[in-house]
């Protein structure tokens, strides 16, 4: 075999770093691979036939939560995501997250707490026993999902940091590293994506931190290797892939606040009462029914109202939205 | 550039096979399940996808003959019309049946509260006229009318744009790429409208 010289290769005939790194953009808008992709490409199934399983999580125990619920194929958990780090249609997560690395991970604790430190994913393993909790997961765009999320309750991790007296909410920040994450070179949102909770509602039991889904660890489209889970919430509060928990005085600026007023508020309670400003959340599509299947009527709180409503009593939920 | 009668028709029949092609793409994926995780959703963005498509090209009819002198484009542009309104009823189909299940009260509740909704709705209705008179028949018996009348493609052209755009949550790039062409086509008008004036 012959080795070519490097004067074999012509200085221009090297791809620019930055047209390498956004091939797959340019590509995609590129005439008809515009449409091919805004359908899915060809096949929008061939893609779960390339999801690789994660090594299983030893050890969790299971919970009642939601074990009456039908769960929602793992292939369409893993292929259909709201991921804009990853790129903004549902696809692009699974298939642009191959680069990014989740492993070794911390978490930054910061603000107003007695324990402002890194704390190790091992390290928050340990801070209670990991549970299986099987949640329903409205999105904000009028599909829901039944998802076995493996993780720990936030609490745990809100009571080893201890914080003051002062730190009325808590912020959730994302990883945004455009080498691995190609939706971050586009500035579509405000980077790193941004969520916040009221600290009680942070404290509530169902609100926890997920690290794996139908036994396994996460998939990088899901938020690996650590995400937020608030089921009574719309999805987009369930911050992916938390570098930085920050707890803060005043209520947060979320990134969805920022990119739209109007559409998106602190509190985003699912809540079918409360239309978004475009169509009506009333109804829900769950993931998995196939075809034919019908919408299902959205739930005040996703139903979790017993377990969560007097976090709001007394508030108007309209104007809270 | 003329060309045979023969070479004319075999054209037509390519792109009339040619445009089949996205319906046959969904029911082949159909038959196997393999939608996707969403299918409504699927068929719905597809047929609303290829909709769009093919009322562009139908717009790009006329640029293509003035503009570059291309006679045997003109022929094409009923059955493009023609198939802009098979996948928009195919579209609309999709959202009456596969998303709603024909709940009348919802859907008018839908259409009235929701702008987006709303002008893909209008959008559809106006091209019902167009399509109806498609025919030669009509094109005799209309006369001069009949070019008015189909003159609603344009804005019909910019209700469907908008429907897009509106529906988006919020990476409008998709839509944007045909609002641009779209605006490049209208504009194409406007230059050689002008120019017959002057």
């Amino acid at each position: 075999m012959l080795i070519g010289k490097p004067s074999d290769i012509n200085p221009s005939d090297i791809t620019p770093q930055e047209i390498f790194h956004r091939r797959r953009d340019i590509i995609k808008a590129a005439g008809l691979g515009a449409i091919i992709l805004a359908n899915g490409g060809l096949n929008p199934a061939a893609l779960a036939a390339e999801i690789a399983h994660k090594p299983k999580i030893p050890g969790f125990r299971k919970t009642t939560y939601g074990d009456s619920e039908k769960l929602t194929p793992y292939e369409d958990v893993t292929t259909y995501n709201n991921f804009y780090e990853f790129g903004t249609s549902k696809e692009n997560p699974a298939a642009n997250s191959a680069l990014f690395n989740p492993s070794p991970w911390s978490i930054s604790i910061e603000g107003e707490v007695s324990k402002p430190r890194k704390i190790s994913l091992e390290e928050l393993l340990k801070l209670a026993p990991l549970e299986e909790r099987i949640y329903r997961m409205r999105c904000v765009e009028g599909w829901s999902m039944v998802i076995p999320w493996v993780g720990l309750p936030l609490s745990a991790l809100i009571k080893w940091a201890e914080p003051h007296g002062n730190a009325k909410f808590i912020e959730f920040i994302s990883m945004a590293d455009p080498n691995t994450m190609p939706g971050v070179r586009a500035p579509l949102l405000d980077w790193p994506y941004l969520e916040g909770l009221r600290i009680d509602e942070a404290m509530n039991p169902l609100t926890i931190l997920a690290v794996g889904l139908y036994g396994e660890q996460l998939q990088n489209q899901n938020g690996a290797p650590v995400r937020l889970v608030v089921p009574w919430k719309y999805g987009f509060k369930g911050g992916k892939s938390l570098v930085r928990i920050r707890f803060v005085e005043k209520m947060p600026q979320t990134t969805w606040m920022r990119a739209g007023p109007k559409e998106y508020g602190f509190y985003a309670n699912v809540n079918p009462e409360v239309e978004h400003p475009r169509w009506s959340q009333a109804s829900e599509r769950r993931i998995g029914g196939g075809l034919f299947s019908r919408r299902v009527p959205t739930q005040m709180f996703n139903g979790y109202a017993e377990q969560v409503g007097q976090l709001y009593s007394g508030m108007d939920l309209r104007k809270h939205f | 550039m003329a060309l045979s009668k023969q070479t004319q028709s075999q054209i037509k029949r390519s792109l009339f096979i040619i445009a089949l092609l996205p319906l046959i793409r969904l029911i082949w994926l159909g038959s196997q399940d393999q939608l996707g995780a969403n299918p409504v959703e699927f068929i719905t963005h597809s047929t609303g996808t290829w909709a769009l498509v093919a009322l562009l090209l139908s717009l790009a009819v006329t640029p293509m003959h003035r503009l570059l002198g291309l006679n045997w484009v003109i022929p094409l542009r009923r059955m493009l019309g023609l198939y802009m309104f098979f996948y928009a009823s195919l579209h609309f189909l999709t959202y009456l049946w596969l998303d709603h299940w024909f709940d009348w009260p919802e859907i008018s509740q839908d259409i009235l509260k929701h702008p987006y909704v709303l002008v893909g709705f209008l959008a559809f209705i106006l091209s019902i006229p167009l399509a109806v008179t498609s025919n030669d028949g009509m094109v005799r018996k209309l006369k001069h009318r009949w070019k008015q009348l189909h003159r609603l493609v344009y804005p019909i052209a910019i209700l469907v744009v908008l429907h897009y755009v509106w529906l988006v949550k919020k990476d409008i790039s998709q839509p944007l790429i045909y609002a641009g062409i779209l605006t490049i086509l209208l504009g194409c008008r406007l230059m050689y409208q002008k120019r017959l004036k002057t």
